[in-house]
């Protein structure tokens, strides 16, 4: 429990960094980024275990073990995720996906 | 760890065990050997499927983190079944030239797939469970950029990565919420606290189902498959069709039933939607696709709509009927790629205007092919036709009357497009077909596995009987 702030303004900072996650992977053009989008939504979600479980469960450690979880899983998507991209810059010599449109429909 | 412990986890230990020995076989083989790589893993898979089939144990290890039961373990076995299959198909295309140096990685990231797939179906609770499924997740993107010098491929990884990541985040996003309102992350204690009446607990359920629904590729989440299923080689696009598929429908299963029993009402109605916009969505791209693999990724998005069928029952005929269904895609999709596979081996080509004239020049090919799109239409002599009517019977018995009308007309519609390349092989003229030649030898075992299934699962009632008597409670 951290004193003077109170659940809420935690549960809206990671709601809002979900969507700016969301919006960012619909809108941007540059794979990277795209892939900052979801390290952004991940992280949001680890947000919302560690608050949860110091606010409400203090007794428990499932959301926190959880927490690791995430962030290790996270960083083996995005190592296969930039493997695939370095891949696909030697095939069509960019990383915009405006680009990459081979297959459509 | 007991034999006790060891004969509950069996199916994993076995598939950890062997995708160790294939990478201790790549160390130690010189590259022009690395041929002997695939018996190796066959016999060694062939192993695992024989051991996956002993006497089932129930109980739970890990603190209740890992469950098994009859029902799961049949679950496994068929996802076993399927895989052997893709295993004899794939042979000659893994030894080619071009992916002689990357046997080993196929055959390892194949089955840590599998791995994550059965700790997914096994799973007690919401860690394991994510886990699972993104350890069945991440490794597929590899392999469908398998091919590292064809652009499809590379484009068809990106595109399953990326959207699977979005996808199980917002999943994350979803089990966060449900921690949040029940204070648990176990199956077993969830239970207990589901609520109608609390909001937050349906808007995680709701982001939940969506992260599912995406590795099933139901309607508004399907947007992935079709690109995905082209772009990749073909007998990773079946694993992902079947395997893949089968193994989420299992889980979305157990956890509707399981764990979300409560608010049966709110899913019934969100399923009832998602069936009817599955099926007819599904069925429409279809009839527009000419590549082969794009039109049965749209037919097999389909196929899963009718398999929500069964789960909006909500009883036990409608999980028997789920799971013999799988059963019978299984044999009968993997035989429809199986000829697409070694056509396409053989000639290269994956068009369905390709394929006029094709009875002419290789008529088993053609028959087999008109057989499982049979099967896949469910015209009665082959086992689709049962699994579809037990699937609308079960839906029929809970009184969703208009969505088995809408299925059936759908089911219509989809012959049009299921009957379309069997025209064009018997039919149509082709100035330049393709040209008779000789399958190999595991390729035509493989499909005869996928023949006689198909027909032995539809005629033979103590299939049906067998999944039924395991169906009660998971």
């Amino acid at each position: 429990m951290i004193q003077g702030i109170p659940i809420q303004h935690f549960l809206i900072v990671s709601t809002l960094m979900f969507f700016i996650g969301v919006y960012g992977f619909l809108v941007r053009k540059n794979l990277i980024t795209i892939l900052m989008s979801i390290e952004l939504i991940l992280n949001a979600v680890c947000i919302n275990f560690v608050v949860f479980n110091k606010y409400l469960f203090p007794e428990s450690l499932q959301g926190y073990v959880f927490t690791i979880f995430v962030i290790a899983i996270a960083a083996a998507e995005a190592a296969v995720a930039i493997a695939i991209i370095i891949n696909l810059y030697r095939r069509y010599n960019s990383i915009n996906i405006e680009n990459i449109n081979t297959m459509k429909y | 760890m007991s034999i006790q412990s060891f004969l509950l986890m069996r199916h994993e230990l076995m598939l950890i065990i062997i995708a160790l020995i294939v990478l201790i076989a790549e160390i130690f083989t010189p590259d022009h050997k690395k041929g002997i790589i695939t018996p190796l893993a066959i016999i060694l898979f062939s192993i695992s499927l024989i051991v996956g089939f002993l006497p089932a144990i129930e109980g739970n290890l890990f603190g209740g983190m890992y469950n098994t039961s009859s029902l799961i373990v049949l679950m496994k076995n068929i996802l076993n079944i399927g895989v052997f299959i893709i295993l004899l198909q794939s042979n000659k295309w893994i030894n080619l030239l071009d992916n002689r140096i990357k046997i080993s990685e196929f055959y390892i990231l194949l089955f840590i797939t599998l791995t994550g797939m059965f700790y997914m179906i096994s799973s007690g609770d919401f860690l394991m469970f994510y886990i699972g499924l993104e350890t069945a997740t991440i490794p597929i993107a590899a392999l469908v950029a398998f091919d590292r010098y064809n652009n499809k491929s590379a484009e068809g990884g990106i595109k399953l990565i990326l959207s699977s990541a979005l996808s199980s985040g917002i999943l994350l996003f979803g089990i966060s919420l449900i921690f949040g309102t029940t204070g648990s992350i176990y199956f077993k204690d969830v239970v207990g606290m589901v609520s109608a009446n609390d909001s937050m607990m349906i808007l995680g359920f709701i982001f939940f189902i969506s992260g599912i629904s995406f590795k099933i590729s139901l309607v508004p989440f399907h947007l992935w498959a079709a690109d995905v299923y082209e772009g990749a080689p073909v007998s990773i696009t079946s694993y992902l069709s079947v395997i893949s598929k089968g193994a989420a429908v299992f889980i979305f299963m157990i956890v509707l039933y399981s764990v979300f029993n409560s608010i049966s009402d709110i899913w019934k109605n969100l399923i009832y939607v998602i069936a009817i916009a599955t099926i007819t969505i599904g069925n429409l791209f279809a009839l527009r696709q000419d590549n082969f693999k794009r039109y049965l990724a749209f037919s097999s998005i389909a196929q899963a709509g009718f398999i929500l069928l069964g789960l909006i029952s909500g009883t036990e005929l409608g999980m028997a009927s789920v799971v013999y269904y799988v059963l019978v895609y299984v044999f009968s999709n993997l035989a429809a790629f199986g000829v697409v596979s070694i056509i396409s081996f053989q000639t290269g080509k994956e068009n369905i205007s390709d394929y006029n004239g094709l009875y002419k020049t290789n008529p088993k090919l053609s028959l087999a092919l008109t057989l499982s799109l049979f099967s896949l239409a469910g015209i009665p002599p082959v086992a689709g036709f049962f699994g579809k009517f037990f699937l609308f019977t079960a839906a029929a018995e809970k009184g969703y009357y208009i969505l088995v009308l809408i299925a059936l007309l759908n089911t219509i519609i989809s012959l049009y497009y299921y009957l379309m390349p069997i025209k064009a092989m018997f039919i149509n003229k082709s100035d330049n077909p393709i040209q008779t030649f000789k399958t190999d030898i595991t390729s035509k075992i493989a499909l005869a596995i996928c023949l006689v299934g198909m027909v032995l699962v539809g005629f033979s009632s103590t299939f049906f009987e067998t999944i039924l008597k395991y169906c009660f409670g998971i």
